[in-house]
């Protein structure tokens, strides 16, 4: 089933001129609405009316997180606070976080590209669905509780964690989907198999998986493991939340909303466009939203895109899975966490910044674990044992209260972490995804 | 003082058409009712066998108590009245252990709840110029998505925070200009011992309002807390079983929670007889759902003690109110809004082998937030003399009791004997909070 | 008659204790009493030496972190009781012990014990008042 035929299997042609339709009211319509735009255009020296058709997009300058963050909390915004129905927010790269917020029209949006989301990953109407993505600040529990309230599906808001309860949920009220983290759907299953649940027997056909990064073997072991189709969602909070792309029944890549957000790959060093099929950074156009529009917004992920019409019918550019990130941000448990942000943490700790290191990886229980490895100094040093944990404990509280992950503290002796001439190391990812 | 009303008509409905509508939804709750196979039965046995046995108002009586057993005993599908198809959320109660209870909603159900929140949140004043910070937890909790519903049908800026993340909680209230908080008592508090190290000051901060609830608390810390964030506070009572927030909230007179008639037939119950106490007299609050399709609940008994006020509200709305709950009639635990029974924390530390079955549970506020200690007995036979084994067990017995209360326990582990030993029934619960 | 005790921090890795032995050997330097307080990943290595400030300066430009702190010597009969006759003093006073560890001197028939006290003057005090031997840097040279 398709939700939006309409939309979703547009012809190309037709499908450019929506798209130059919408690229000129939206350049407009943030041109006299948000001042930082403005000043952006001007900068290039380009007007609204010199876009005619959405080829021109290339004259339009790129946005970055920088622009979000320097402009925190609602600068960036083309209307004014009180006219956002809703508000949520992201990790930034130090201390404010990112802001994005949704008009009544955003949300009816959200809802939209949602329930194609729902329909692309094989959902139909009235099925359960278990929504075991975080609700809250997070758009991934309310960005689905949205679409699955459009489509009209059986929602029980699960949220994440409390793995008992989610493997309870689902041998009682028999959902056919599941939507969570892919490392937390194979968490799942070690503790189902503890409790002497039959893993292939379960209720979930279909998955729909994302908020981190996950590789092709993984969505092999987590079907075959759980006996049920595993799909790729993809978004990110800056452009609507999840619901930006899809896989459909195929796993051919995931069809990504043209009509609405406006995809291009570039070569994140020169800012061109690379040619069709290669990799680069995926940059996306928001052509409809209201609250916060972003153009040319340089989501920082590393993909590859293909235009042929798919088996489904639809004809929605597909990308690639994520290969990458061109900084370094880490995903844990699916929140996305900036080694600058720790450094902001300890630093607010210590008053200076002790030699840190961050250890990423994933333990055969298939969770991400997040270890930061401190250098003892004299400064932090202590003769008694209840004091040193203190100190940990006082990190990881501290850490817990800003960023809302949990993570481990190690301390160790100086020198421990190798000193580098150049960038320091911040991260040791040792997780093979 | 302005009033404002979400409805008017229904509001301020005069008694004698509240009562016909009442008769009216609940014969229409009845027929529901005897769809589903708890209450065919129940009702039956009462004789009431459609809703033409409901012939008047008072009829209700004739209808039998129905009790948090009965819900756990119907686990899941005993009380669904509706095709699972037209089933658009479902909400379960907390924990794994012991058997839980499951509320179903149809569309229109979720609907109606919203309105009723809705109606709660315009009765206190806020607007849709309010930005709303929803400090309640999302997901199972009937707190953060109940509230959320009504402010957007409200029209308010909504952020949906859920709890915890102190520094973020603040973060925020300065940066968006929250103007109206959904929040525990205990935890408004820590928010505010909290402000100073962010180095936030009431200046900075744009608070009106704020609906406390999820945890008894008393008229001296609605008091405190508006003294100390010069903001006004109401008073918020629901509870799952009758959807969520939104059963009973305070106007803007702040006297007593208006409980929205033409959705719950209210009644106080003498907790031991079940007969009726009527108004004025401190009793159990048993409420029916007059508007709900997927989960009708009749005469459920809430377990929490009120009494109803007599007379009318300066506000003008006909719908009466109930005092502050004063305490419960069974054993549950309130920790930090989470509500935790004895029994669940027994079942654990039953299940674990390195520790006795003498343990204690202990409350106590840290700072204005409460504090679990589960305290136990290590068996003498499991130590080796290895602090790491001891971090480990005490390890594995907090993650167990999460996984059962949701909360974060603190473990305390005791040389053997070192726990108080009682004759007759075991004083596991010793609870040293200030009350609020 | 406080006495410094160097504590160093060791992560719980094979061979750290070692290493502190064997650098302590190289610049001749005794130890006097010693005991290793662990935790689930790292532990606390406490001595008494007869130089503590030169030792320190050893430790710390051989890329360990160590401190100093005061700690009080009580020397007590090496025969069982003699512990818990010191402890008894304490017990029955405010004075909160924090840790403490024992080292058998080999020049006489006597034990030492080490004692971290929240307040150590006040201990010494007590320890006087109750006629128990105190040792002193002096004395520490010379076992």
């Amino acid at each position: 089933m398709i939700w939006n035929e309409k939309m979703e299997c547009m012809d190309l042609e037709d499908l450019k001129n929506v798209q130059s339709d919408r690229l000129k009211d939206i350049t407009d319509y943030v041109y006299q609405r948000s001042p930082v735009y403005k000043k952006k255009f001007d900068a290039v020296g380009v007007k609204p009316w010199e876009i005619k058709s959405i080829g021109d997009i290339k004259k339009l300058p790129f946005t970055v997180k920088e622009d979000l963050r320097d402009n925190y909390p609602f600068g960036l915004f083309s209307v004014p606070s009180k006219e956002l129905a809703e508000i949520h927010v992201s990790s930034g790269t130090t201390g404010n976080p990112t802001v994005v917020g949704y008009t009544k029209d955003d949300l009816k949006l959200w809802g939209e590209v949602m329930a194609r989301a729902l329909c692309c990953a094989g959902a139909k109407p009235q099925d359960k669905i278990q929504i075991a993505y975080g609700y809250g600040l997070f758009t991934g529990g309310l960005g689905f509780h949205y679409g699955a309230m459009e489509m009209g599906l059986s929602i029980i808001p699960a949220s994440s964690g409390q793995t008992k309860r989610q493997l309870k949920i689902m041998t009682d009220f028999k959902p056919r989907i599941l939507a969570c983290t892919p490392s937390y759907a194979l968490y799942m299953a070690e503790e189902a198999k503890e409790m002497g649940i039959k893993l292939r027997d379960s209720s979930w056909e279909i998955g729909i998986f994302g908020a981190e990064p996950w590789s092709e073997s993984m969505r092999k072991e987590i079907e075959s493991t759980w006996n049920m189709l595993a799909t790729d969602v993809y978004g990110l909070s800056e452009i609507i939340g999840p619901g930006v792309a899809q896989e459909c029944q195929h796993k051919n890549g995931l069809h990504l909303f043209s009509d609405v957000f406006y995809p291009e790959i570039i070569d994140s060093k020169t800012g061109h466009l690379v040619k069709e099929g290669n990799k680069g950074e995926l940059v996306i156009t928001t052509l409809t939203k209201r609250g916060i529009p972003l153009l040319r917004y340089r989501t920082r992920d590393i993909v590859s895109i293909k235009y042929e019409k798919c088996k489904c019918g639809r004809t929605s550019p597909r990308i690639s899975k994520i290969t990458g990130r061109t900084d370094d941000m880490i995903i844990v448990r699916g929140i996305n966490v900036f080694p600058s942000q720790i450094e902001h943490v300890l630093l607010g700790i210590e008053g200076t910044l002790p030699h840190y290191q961050l250890i990423v990886d994933r333990k055969a229980n298939d969770l991400d674990e997040l270890e930061i490895m401190v250098e003892v100094d004299q400064k932090i040093f202590s003769d008694e044992i209840k004091e040193l944990r203190a100190f940990e404990e006082k990190i990881k509280k501290e850490i817990e209260s800003v960023l809302g992950v949990f993570v481990k503290v190690k301390l160790v002796e100086p020198k421990t972490i190798e000193r580098s001439e150049g960038k320091a190391k911040r991260v040791v990812d040792k997780r093979v995804i | 003082m302005d009033i404002n009303f979400w409805d008017k008509e229904i509001e301020t409905i005069d008694k004698a058409a509240l009562k016909a509508l009442q008769l009216k939804r609940l014969k229409e709750t009845v027929s529901y009712a005897l769809k589903t196979t708890f209450y065919k039965s129940r009702l039956k046995k009462a004789g009431i066998n459609s809703s033409d046995d409901i012939k008047h108002w008072e009829d209700y009586k004739k209808i039998p108590l129905t009790t948090k057993d009965d819900l756990r005993e119907c686990y899941p599908n005993g009380l669904l009245a509706v095709d699972m198809q037209e089933v658009v959320r479902l909400h379960t109660s907390s924990g794994t252990t012991g058997t839980p209870t499951v509320i179903y909603h149809t569309k229109s159900d979720i609907n109606h709840w919203a309105e009723l929140v809705a109606r709660s949140i315009v009765a206190t004043g806020a607007t849709n110029k309010d930005v709303f910070q929803n400090m309640m937890s999302y997901g199972m909790f009937t707190g953060g998505l109940g509230l959320h519903y009504g402010a957007e049908k409200v029209g308010m800026t909504v952020i949906p925070m859920g709890g915890g993340n102190t520094k973020r909680q603040i973060q925020l209230m300065k940066d968006f200009g929250s103007t109206v908080l959904h929040v525990t008592p205990s935890y408004i508090l820590h928010i505010h011992s909290k402000l100073e190290e962010c180095g936030v000051g009431l200046n900075d901060l744009k608070l009106k309002k704020a609906y406390l609830g999820a945890e008894p608390y008393s008229e001296n810390t609605r008091k405190k807390v508006e003294h100390l964030f010069k903001m006004d506070v109401y008073n918020s009572y629901g509870l799952s079983e009758m959807n969520g927030p939104g059963v009973a909230f305070e106007c803007v007179h702040k006297c007593g929670m208006h409980v929205w008639e033409d959705t719950y037939l209210l009644e106080v119950v003498d907790p031991k007889t079940g007969g009726s106490l009527g108004e004025d007299k401190e009793g159990e609050i048993v409420l029916t759902n007059l508007n709900r399709r997927a989960t009708p609940l009749l005469r459920y008994r809430t377990r929490d003690i009120a009494f109803i006020y007599k007379g009318l509200c300066g506000c003008k709305r006909t719908h009466r109110r109930i005092s502050r709950i004063t305490g419960r009639t069974d054993d549950m635990l309130i920790i930090n809004g989470v509500n935790v029974y004895p029994s669940q924390i027994e079942e654990v530390i039953m299940r674990i082998p390195e520790v006795g079955t003498n343990y204690q549970i202990y409350l106590e506020k840290e700072g204005t937030l409460d504090k679990l200690i589960v305290k136990v007995e290590i068996y003498s036979k499991m130590f080796r003399g290895d602090i790491s084994e001891i971090d480990a067990l005490k390890s594995r017995i907090i993650e167990e009791l999460r996984a059962s209360i949701i909360i974060h326990p603190t473990v305390e582990l005791h040389e053997p004997g070192a726990l108080p030993v009682f004759e007759g029934k075991a004083k596991r619960v010793v609870d040293n909070r200030v009350k609020l | 008659m406080k006495l410094t005790q160097i504590s160093i921090f060791l992560e719980n890795r094979k061979g750290r204790l070692y290493e502190v032995c064997s650098l302590l050997g190289k610049h001749k330097i005794n130890i006097r009493a010693l005991t290793v307080a662990e935790s689930e990943q790292f532990g606390i290595l406490r001595i008494v030496v007869d130089k503590p400030e030169e030792t320190a300066a050893i430790l710390k430009k051989n890329g360990f972190v160590a401190s100093l702190t005061e700690i009080v010597a009580v020397e007590v009969a090496d025969k069982p009781g003699g512990l818990a006759e010191i402890l008894k003093v304490f017990s029955q006073s405010n004075i909160n012990v924090e840790y403490m560890y024992g080292f058998v001197e080999k020049k006489s028939d006597k034990a030492m014990l080490v004692f971290r006290f929240d307040e150590p003057d006040k201990a010494i005090a007590l320890l006087k008042k109750k006629k128990i031997k105190v040792i002193g840097r002096k004395e520490m040279g010379d076992l």
